[in-house]
């Protein structure tokens, strides 16, 4: 089925090969490690994955023309490069983070599914296939499930993950219906042959909406689009709060990186109606996960709306079809994964000194620690899309798809709903830099999670005052899929 | 080889601004002095670029240009033109005379001048951008340090409900802005955020009629225009002394700099269509602003609202669309300035020591502190539009750009509000100043500070220069009025 | 002396301001000041002395002489634009030399004299400006810049006694008061002069003042979409409410006693002497060559409010306890003269009674402000002593105090025109001039001058003559030597001008046959 093995194919998998050799160390170490001492596991992790950050970026270079490889399972594009990269720092820095998170940190097997999951979302950012789309989507997601309940004796862990392994069972059975009634219309499970498929069979439109609806329903999921999103606050909550940050990040990018894929791809037929089931997506997922976002006490809770509603500003991109449209959800996620895991980096090193995620917990952080608040700051504002930060590019890109597409309504409800996100940012701000601090003592931040958090920062600032090379990565993505 | 010096001036408070917060947080004394070296330095460097703008030379001048993000047509191109330069030099001033002021910041003060210096460097960068993309990235840098700011280090008692409500007015005005102005890029068909070269993309009428009033009024909301004024007194009045200084001084005119460069200059049409309904707006911020501001007995809150009028002159000077109209909205932009930088400066001064801001609760101050009384009675001259300070020389032309664009109406009922003004700043001046000194607050005040002296001085100077000598800037803004009007078709 | 004579004007313009620069920077005790800003103060009535005697040789240029133009304001095309005829000069002469002598007499202000001194040199130069200008922006600004110095003259050194009640109970002191209504009510009259001076510089495209006399009047069409006769019309009464403000026009005089009772002796000197003049300088100046047409129109008008001014401002005058306060309707009363004489010269505009009734005003303005300046000075030697003016206080005081009964019965009958003093000549020109106009608000007019006499008489009488108030008695000293030094100038030129005016006239003719002619 694959003929000869070319270099061209393993380079294409370099990434894949090399997590997958991380995950054999890890599980080898883990046997010749004492139990007390089976925290280097996280720096075996997190070397593995700079390792294999590093080779990706230097060896797994795409050209500007995608290709299909491996008998057209896997397409090698700068899409997926771009994504791939995306779920590697999510993922370095996820580890990163667990380092003294009591629960899992000395375990071998988190580290394990974590290179699975992130194994599986490399697959997914690159699958051209429906198959291969289907197992890299379940790769990715069993093993979250079973992180966000890895706390087995905290009951809001394991509801965490029960939830979240039931709603993903549902929503994927759902999710494969459809694709099967995909490959029954087209003939193929090609992405890429897909339309040439549907056009030749003559589907007729509304049956072809419903089908989509059906997939839209697994992939909406997956990144938490209202009316998916239920499940996002509760897991979000409940899972140990690095696996939360992987979760609002990565997991979130690989769903995005496979909608676009897969709805630019397959469905140019019914343009105009994914496009409005989209932008409506969009319009309800903004709305609702800034609204409710509003009322919340909790700050994983907060940044679970939030990023519902992040979800719902990068589908603005997606709705405008277009190039622009789909460099700016690049742009957004890269953008948005450097905030996200800024934000949560600053969340971790709270909660290990005061031991609760409450906002009001986090009164007068500014004068226990300022460069700490400082940092919260950075990342709170560029979730709001201030300059000079990384979410301020993301945004004003995603209004600008929409206003190129005509979708200017659109663009006009994100103004506003940024306008309440600002809100809810500041209001946690002014906790943070106004309330009187109930305990004076600095909050100590251990060296690899100050790491963690300087790195985030500086890409968060980074992406937001250089911006000519990541806007030419996520041009050549967006080339790949035209 | 040209030496980069609006980048120099651009760029100078933000990276201060992180130095500082690198600085040992105990040590005050420390902190101010970089601070003012830093205030200083960029007061110096607009002074250079004030004096050596050549009114007579191209339109713009010290430009700099780099690309940023070429895809896009996104470049960091910056200059200045005869309507930016006073207006640079403006912000100079307020950042120099801003800090002085704020010696006595004792609560994090790292921080206040971080954030201040960041609020310094979106006002510049605004000022000088001649890139539509680098303008709202300036323009939000501009904004958002006004939260924590007023949050912080404001008002007690209303601090968190002034900063959020004035964070959120702004940032919703410059994001609506924002969709116009992308509308504007895509709409050219020129893949460039330049704005000269907008400037010649001739958008249908259709178009600019549409758009038009997303534009201005998104930007118009800093300008403080009605009925979108309502964050501005409250801000002023909720926000520590330098803020309030930055803000009423210089924030505003980023509002309504912003509302001309990129709504009239870009969308000529578009103005020429709405316009003339706005500025009856103009004039309910005129004449509503200075009633309201003679019923306030807090001082502070009749400073807010003084600006809330005399920033509806700024915009019914653009909105006339002539050549008076503008002449005087420019001067306006940078009289205004000033005089409300000193107001609040000297207000800062009189609560700092009093703590309260109530008018009929003071009293006398002039035998305490004479040098910021006549520094007040400067600035309210200024602020009646007396003859002989910069208020005139500005109020002038407005006004007679609107019996030159055929608004006579408007310019009789506009004229009430320097009855009123003059009404509301001689009932301050008497009952704070002279009179005799509550028994309350008899020897707990004392005489300003040298260095404040210094700060007053300095904002004195400038009024009564442009008062006495207005060709100092005239040229300046004549230069750049010109080139806006050929944009409104030599109209 | 090239360059004293080619900036004679700006020198005397702004010698007293810098003069009052020179007098915040100069240290040095009360005394010390108070001789500076005395010496100071007299550079310019040299300067201006200089300017009178050269005044015939001095080149004329489209009737104005000593001219000096200088761009000031170009963009809105305004220049710093000086020149003088007689009618200015004659202005020019009377407040710099009103100024020294309220200067000398402010000599017995003892609280922050620096200040005090400065803002009267500040005044000063506002008020020369007005008389000086020719550009008409030029002439707003030194039209508002005056009110500046002299509200705080009031606000600060006025009397310290006294309240005034505003409304709900709220009290302040009456100086503060008085302070206020005298800025708002000029404030706001000029509010139309202002208006209207943008909407003539926008039409004309200049302020020039002689470009606007010529293109001015004769223009015709339309503005604004309406008819221009009109836009004439309202312009005219924006000019006219100014001045008739400050001059001040019954019934725009509210203002007035108030102002006057409550400012320092000096503050009232100035007040009556000068600033009342620049009102009707600006009837003179402004509204009779800009407004030929209007002004003859509403002549009538103005007459029969001058007349009231001078029929109502006498008995009401004679209706007042406080000397001060009957002083100052004293000046509505005359001051009515003025306009009635511009108003007749405005109707038969062209005539020789218009010539006559033009002379006589303008006469009447020097006139009264060397009488006026007299009066209040005399109201606030007395003052000074017995630290009351209310006239039923005093009484029977001439023994005690005989130089200064002669001296206040020789101004008083200055004032009311006795023949051989120099109201006598004005007034005699006013009335001649405007009986064959106004001939009814002439004669009305007369009887005005009838109750002039009644209330001057009143003043004296209560003053000085009848039982003495006992409690006087040992503690009221005579005049002193500094105070006739005040006075005699002023006497001298009550004297010389009624007895030969032709001096003064001569030049004011001059002007006014060239203006008006």
């Amino acid at each position: 089925m694959f003929g000869s093995i070319t270099a061209d194919m393993l380079v294409a998998i370099l990434p894949e090969i090399a997590l997958l050799v991380v995950v054999l160390v890890v599980f080898v170490t883990e046997l010749l490690l004492p139990e007390r001492r089976r925290g280097a596991l996280a720096w075996i992790t997190a070397g593995g994955l700079g390792l294999t950050l590093a080779l990706t970026v230097l060896f797994a270079r795409p050209g500007a023309e995608g290709e299909l490889l491996w008998g057209g399972m896997l397409r090698h594009d700068w899409l997926a490069f771009i994504f791939k990269i995306i779920f590697l720092v999510s993922a370095l820095i996820t580890t990163l983070l667990s380092v003294g998170w009591e629960a899992v940190w000395r375990k071998g097997e988190y580290y394990v599914l974590l290179l699975t999951s992130t194994l599986g979302m490399t697959l997914m950012a690159a699958s051209g296939d429906l198959i291969m789309l289907f197992l890299a989507i379940e790769t990715t997601s069993i093993p979250l499930y079973i992180m966000a309940g890895f706390i087995t004796g905290d009951d809001k862990s394991t509801e965490s993950g029960f939830k979240y392994l039931l709603f993903g069972a549902v929503t994927t059975g759902v999710m494969l219906y459809g694709l099967s009634l995909l490959y029954g219309f087209a003939g193929t499970t090609n992405l890429y042959d897909m339309a040439a498929g549907l056009a030749a069979a003559q589907i007729p439109g509304p049956v072809l909406v419903g089908t989509l609806f059906l997939i839209l329903l697994g992939f909406g999921f997956k990144v938490a689009l209202v009316p998916l999103h239920f499940w996002a606050p509760d897991v979000y909550e409940g899972a140990p709060t690095p696996v939360t940050a992987f979760l609002s990040t990565a997991s979130k990018a690989a769903g995005f990186a496979v909608l676009t894929r897969v709805m630019l791809a397959a469905f140019p037929s019914i343009l105009a109606d994914w496009q409005a089931i989209v932008a409506v997506a969009a319009a309800l997922s903004m709305t609702l996960g800034n609204v409710v976002a509003l009322t919340q006490r909790n700050i994983k809770r907060l940044l679970a709306y939030s990023s519902i509603a992040h979800a719902g500003y990068a589908l603005l991109g997606v709705a405008a079809a277009s190039e622009l449209g789909v460099i700016s959800v690049v742009y957004y996620f890269l953008a948005y994964t450097a905030t996200q895991l800024a934000a949560f980096a600053v969340v971790i090193i709270v909660w290990h000194k005061v031991g609760s995620d409450e906002i009001d917990d986090y009164a007068g952080l500014s004068r226990r620690s300022p460069l700490l608040a400082l940092a919260m700051l950075l990342s709170f504002l560029s979730l709001a899309g201030v300059p000079p930060l990384g979410g301020f590019i993301a945004k004003i890109l995603v209004f600008a798809a929409a206003v190129d597409a005509g979708l200017v309504w659109l663009a006009f409800l994100g103004v506003l709903n940024s306008i309440v996100g600002l809100y809810y940012y500041l209001i946690v701000l002014k906790v943070v830099y106004l309330s009187p601090p109930k305990d004076e003592k600095p909050v100590p931040v251990m060296r690899t999670h100050g790491a963690a958090l300087l790195v985030s920062v500086l890409l968060v600032l980074v992406l937001g005052i250089v911006l000519a090379p990541w806007y030419a990565w996520a041009q050549a993505s967006a080339a790949s899929l035209f | 080889m040209q030496l980069p010096i609006l980048s120099a001036i651009v760029f100078l408070p933000i990276v201060a601004g992180a130095v500082l917060l690198f600085l040992p947080p105990k040590n005050h004394r420390l902190i101010y002095r970089v601070a003012l070296a830093v205030g200083l330095i960029a007061f110096l460097l607009s002074l250079v670029v004030y004096f050596s703008f050549d009114a007579s030379g191209p339109r713009y001048q010290f430009e700099e240009q780099y690309n940023w993000l070429p895809a896009l047509g996104i470049s960091y191109h910056v200059a200045v033109d005869g309507i930016t330069a006073p207006l640079v030099l403006l912000t100079g001033v307020v950042i120099f005379t801003g800090v002085i002021i704020s010696q006595r910041i004792d609560d994090r003060p790292r921080e206040f001048f971080a954030f201040l210096f960041i609020l310094a460097s979106g006002v510049f960068g605004v000022f000088v951008a001649l890139d539509m993309f680098a303008l709202f990235f300036f323009y939000e840098i501009a904004v958002f340090p006004m939260y924590l700011l007023i949050a912080l280090w404001g008002w007690k008692q209303t601090r968190e409900y002034a900063a959020m409500k004035l964070t959120l007015y702004l940032f919703i005005g410059s994001l609506i802005a924002l969709v116009g102005a992308l509308a504007m890029y895509f709409a050219s068909g020129l893949g460039t955020f330049d704005m000269v070269a907008l400037e010649g993309a001739n958008f249908p009428a259709g178009f600019q009629n549409f758009w038009f009033p997303f534009v201005f009024f998104g930007f118009a909301v800093l300008g403080g225009i009605f009925p979108f004024h309502n964050w501005s007194p409250d801000g002023h009045v909720a926000a520590p002394t330098a803020v309030s200084m930055f803000h009423a001084g210089v924030l505003m005119k980023l509002g309504a700099f912003a509302a001309l460069r990129v709504g009239i200059m870009l969308m000529p049409i578009g103005a020429q269509t709405h316009l003339p309904w706005i500025i009856l707006l103009t004039l309910v911020n005129v004449v509503y602003g200075a009633f309201i501001a003679m019923v306030q007995t807090d001082f502070k809150y009749m400073i807010g609202f003084s600006s809330v009028s005399h920033m509806g002159l700024v915009a019914m000077g653009f909105a006339t669309l002539n050549y008076n109209g503008f002449l005087g909205a420019g001067v306006q932009m940078v009289s205004h300035g000033v005089m409300t930088a000193l107001f609040f400066a000297v207000v800062g001064m009189v609560y700092d020591q009093a703590h309260t801001r109530e008018i009929p609760k003071l009293g006398g101050l002039v035998k305490v502190m004479p040098f910021a009384a006549v520094a007040f009675i400067i600035g309210g001259l200024v602020s009646m539009g007396m003859p002989g300070f910069s208020g005139f020389i500005a109020e002038f032309p407005i006004f007679m750009g609107l019996w030159s664009g055929g608004y006579p109406l408007i310019a009789i009922i506009a004229a009430i509000s320097i009855a009123v003004t003059a009404a509301y700043i001689l009932r301050a001046v008497s009952r704070v100043f002279f009179g005799e000194i509550p028994a309350e607050l008899e020897g707990h005040m004392h005489d300003i500070r040298p260095s404040e002296k210094l700060a007053l001085g300095v904002l004195c100077v400038i009024m009564v220069t442009i008062g006495i000598y207005p060709n100092i800037i005239l040229p300046m803004v004549q230069a750049g009025t010109n080139a806006v009007l050929a944009l409104l078709g030599g109209a | 002396m090239d360059f004293i004579n080619s900036h004679i004007l700006s020198l005397i313009l702004f010698s007293p301001l810098v003069g009052g620069l020179i007098l915040l920077l100069v240290p040095g005790n009360k005394d010390l000041t108070r001789r500076l800003a005395l010496a100071l103060s007299l550079i310019p009535f040299v300067f201006t002395v200089i300017a009178w005697l050269g005044f015939g040789a001095a080149p004329e240029v489209d009737g104005f002489r000593y001219q000096e133009q200088v761009a000031w304001y170009p963009a809105i095309n305004s220049s710093y634009h000086l020149g003088v005829d007689g009618l200015s000069l004659s202005m020019v002469l009377l407040t710099t030399l009103l100024s020294p002598l309220a200067i000398l007499a402010s000599f017995s202000v003892e609280e922050r004299i620096r200040p005090y001194m400065a803002l009267f040199l500040a005044l000063e130069t506002g008020m020369l400006g007005v008389f000086m200008s020719l550009d008409l922006l030029l002439f707003f600004v030194f039209w508002e810049v005056g009110l500046v110095p002299m509200y705080f003259l009031i606000d600060q050194w006025g009397s310290k006694t006294g309240e005034r009640e505003l409304w709900a109970g709220m009290k302040v002191p009456a100086r503060r008061y008085a302070s206020f209504k005298f800025m708002i009510y000029t404030m706001a009259g000029s509010l139309g002069l202002l208006l209207a001076i943008q909407m003539l510089g926008v039409v004309s495209g200049t302020f020039d003042l002689i470009a606007i006399f010529q293109s001015w009047p004769s223009l015709t069409g339309s503005l604004f979409g309406l008819d221009i006769g009109t836009v004439k019309a309202i312009a005219f009464w924006a000019f006219t409410i100014a001045f008739a403000i400050k001059v001040p026009v019954w019934p725009f005089h509210t203002w007035l006693p108030d102002a006057h009772t409550e400012a320092p002796t000096a503050g009232s000197m100035i007040l009556a002497g000068v600033l009342l003049k620049l009102g009707a300088y600006g009837f003179l100046r402004l509204v009779l060559p800009l407004y030929p047409a209007e002004a003859q129109q509403y002549a009538p008008v103005l007459a029969i409010l001058a007349t009231a001014a001078i029929i109502f401002g006498a008995f009401s005058a004679y209706g007042q306890r406080d000397f001060k306060r009957l002083v100052a309707y004293s000046s509505v009363n005359h001051m009515g003269f003025v306009v009635l004489g511009i108003a007749a010269a405005a109707y038969a505009a062209g005539t020789q009674d218009a010539t006559i009734a033009l002379n006589g005003a303008v006469l009447q303005m020097f006139n009264h402000g060397i009488s006026a300046a007299a009066m209040f000075f005399l109201v606030g030697v007395i003052y000074e002593r017995t630290h009351t003016r209310d006239l039923e206080e005093w009484g029977g005081l001439f023994p005690l105090v005989p130089i200064f009964g002669g001296l206040l019965i020789f101004s008083s009958m200055s004032s009311l025109g006795l023949p051989g003093l120099n109201g006598f000549v004005s007034e005699f020109l006013v009335v001649r001039g405007a009986w064959p106009v106004f001939t009814v608000l002439t004669a009305l007019s007369m009887l005005g001058l009838f109750f002039t006499g009644a209330y001057i008489l009143k003043g004296i009488a209560k003053t000085l003559h009848g039982p003495l108030n006992e409690k006087w008695k040992g503690h009221l000293s005579e005049i002193t030597r500094r105070e006739v030094l005040v006075l005699a100038p002023l006497l001298v030129l009550m004297v010389w001008l009624g007895l030969w005016p032709a001096w003064l006239l001569s030049v004011i003719n001059q002007a006014v046959a060239t203006l008006f002619g």
